[in-house]
């Protein structure tokens, strides 16, 4: 079946007021065109889940669509603090449930398997697993020694942004994995968000590549740099001076408010602000090629 | 002699370089061990194998990647796996030698705080968390961690214990099953100290330039000291070179 449509129609159709929301990718890859939708289209009260919230949930916690966020590192990576989200759970403005990387990923891995919970080996830490009650212990029935379970996560919308998708939603990554498959199959709906858009044939040449199938996609949207300020492994490098710069910019409320206006509120859609960033940012983020060395499945 | 004149923070990072060997599996944290990984694989240790908790394996960076996600990262890594995969195969399953954490206090027994100065509820400044410190510091086979000396880093005990150093003493870690032996020094701008037999940190190294009282005045409890306590030997030109030209030469982390 065919699930091309716009990431208006996308996120009209799958993402409603209350949702637990996970835009996925580690660093790599995070849907911000789709964030930016979903401060345009004013969706209220979502628990946003990530491991790194990362500018975008920054962005959308500032335009007010969530009540909660999950989250294992509240950074900007590499540059300091998530001013945003942080000042939000200083002033008790947000609920949040908080996890160590590991913990998280187990939630959403068990979530994709279907499993009632995951056990992980304890890490002796002991304060996590005090303030959060998804940390429990149980006895291993085969040692007698205690493991540390957690439940799963079931995202109601998944959003995975990759390099290239059939129109069906057969969907192929490259470079950091992160967390996308687990957040797909997870999900009990998946936006995909493509940066090219290819015929099912192209996707039959590599099978291996193929992360996300179609039967667990819902819509596939053709979203060139999407990724912005984050970036897609050989499309186009990752924007470090604006994370640097959002650093700088979210220290004043009234700048965010003025940046969320210009950049967001006030453009139609991605195509629009990809073009407002300008040419100059257009070429600072151009990459050159490195391709890999082509294989053989052979013929049959 | 050195003609370059360096900074506290260089010595730190040049340190903590040094203590890493070649041919080891490092799993690389954010900020300055992701300098210190890239100086000693372009120093002493051009085997380290540099694994990034993004899922990168055998990274060999071009550039400093400001994250630890960056697309550097991949191109020419020897491998790339989901961020399950690196936890639990390579961490977890016990392949990391040597995992390099940072932290906003450490205490007495190494114990690491990431994650909020005051009450957890109400924090007084809630920082970013603990992203993979709680496991790196449980299950690699051994930990350093970097941080700048100040009191206000270097409280008695921790306000929240995000990852275990030897929580009241080596005792407990090793009672608590995890397979990791824990944190083995802490590289400080002033000093290198490590765990003694009981897990108490102890001063076993001062930096040049630095005095003892420096680093008591600087510490909030009254800290051991080895029996010997050692200098540490000057960043070499060569060091600062490929730390200011190649990987941080618009100076994110060194200024």
């Amino acid at each position: 079946m065919n699930k091309l449509c716009s990431l208006q129609e996308a996120v009209a159709s799958y993402v409603q007021d209350g949702d637990l929301v996970y835009a996925a990718g580690f660093t790599h890859l995070i849907p911000f065109a789709v964030g930016h939708e979903i401060i345009r289209q004013g969706r209220r009260n979502l628990t946003l889940a990530r491991a790194t919230p990362d500018l975008i949930y920054d962005q959308m916690i500032a335009a007010g669509c969530a009540q909660k966020v999950i989250f294992s590192y509240l950074g900007n990576p590499g540059v300091g603090s998530l001013r945003i989200v942080r000042a939000a759970i200083e002033s008790g403005a947000i609920e949040w449930e908080e996890y160590s990387h590991y913990s998280m990923i187990t939630r959403l891995t068990a979530g994709a398997a279907g499993l009632p919970f995951m056990p992980m080996n304890l890490t002796a830490a002991p304060d996590l697993e005090k303030i959060n009650p998804n940390f429990q212990r149980v006895v291993d029935p085969f040692t007698g020694k205690e493991v540390m379970v957690v439940p799963p996560l079931h995202p109601d919308v998944a959003i995975v942004h990759v390099q290239r998708a059939d129109a069906e939603g057969n969907a192929q990554i490259w470079g950091i994995l992160g967390e996308q498959k687990e957040a797909a199959f997870a999900a009990q709906k998946v936006i995909l968000t493509a940066e090219e858009i290819v015929d099912e044939t192209v996707i039959r040449s590599d099978p291996n590549r193929t992360v996300i199938p179609s039967l667990i996609v819902d819509a596939v949207c053709h979203v060139p740099y999407c990724a912005h300020p984050s970036y897609t492994q050989g499309y186009y490098d990752r924007d470090n001076d604006f994370y640097l710069q959002w650093d700088e910019l979210s220290k004043s409320k009234e700048n965010v408010e003025k940046w969320l206006q210009e950049f967001v509120l006030d453009v139609k859609d991605h195509a629009q602000y990809w073009r407002k960033l300008g040419e100059a940012t257009h070429q600072r983020l151009k990459i050159k090629d490195k391709f890999s060395t082509p294989i053989n499945y052979g013929e049959f | 002699m050195n003609e370059r004149i360096y900074s506290k923070n260089e010595l730190m990072i040049v340190n903590a370089a040094r203590l890493l060997q070649d041919g080891e599996l490092v799993f690389v944290g954010v900020g300055t061990p992701n300098l210190a990984c890239n100086l000693a694989r372009r120093t002493h240790a051009p085997n380290l194998t540099m694994v990034y908790e993004a899922g990168v394996i055998g990274a060999q960076p071009a550039r400093l990647p400001l994250s630890i996600g960056d697309p550097t990262l991949v191109s020419g890594a020897s491998a790339v796996c989901s961020m399950y995969e690196i936890f639990s195969l390579y961490l977890q399953r016990g392949n990391v030698d040597v995992g390099f954490l940072g932290g906003a206090q450490i205490d007495r027994f190494c114990n690491i705080n990431a994650t909020v100065i005051g009450d957890y509820r109400h924090p007084k400044v809630r920082l970013p968390g603990s992203g993979g410190s709680m496991e790196i510091a449980a299950w690699a086979n051994r930990c350093y961690i970097m941080t700048p000396h100040d009191k206000r880093r270097f409280p008695e005990k921790v306000d929240f214990c995000t990852s275990a150093g030897f929580l009241s003493g080596r005792a407990e870690r090793e009672k608590s099953g995890v397979r990791g032996r824990g944190p083995q020094a802490v590289v400080t701008d002033l000093a290198i100290m490590m765990p003694d037999e009981n897990g108490e940190l102890q001063v076993t190294a001062l930096h040049p330039g630095v005095e003892l009282q420096d680093v008591r005045d600087n510490t909030g409890w009254e800290i051991k000291t080895a029996t010997s306590i050692t200098r540490t030997a000057e960043p070499t030109s060569g060091e600062l070179r490929i730390l200011h030209e190649e990987l941080d030469p618009s100076g994110i982390y060194l200024n």
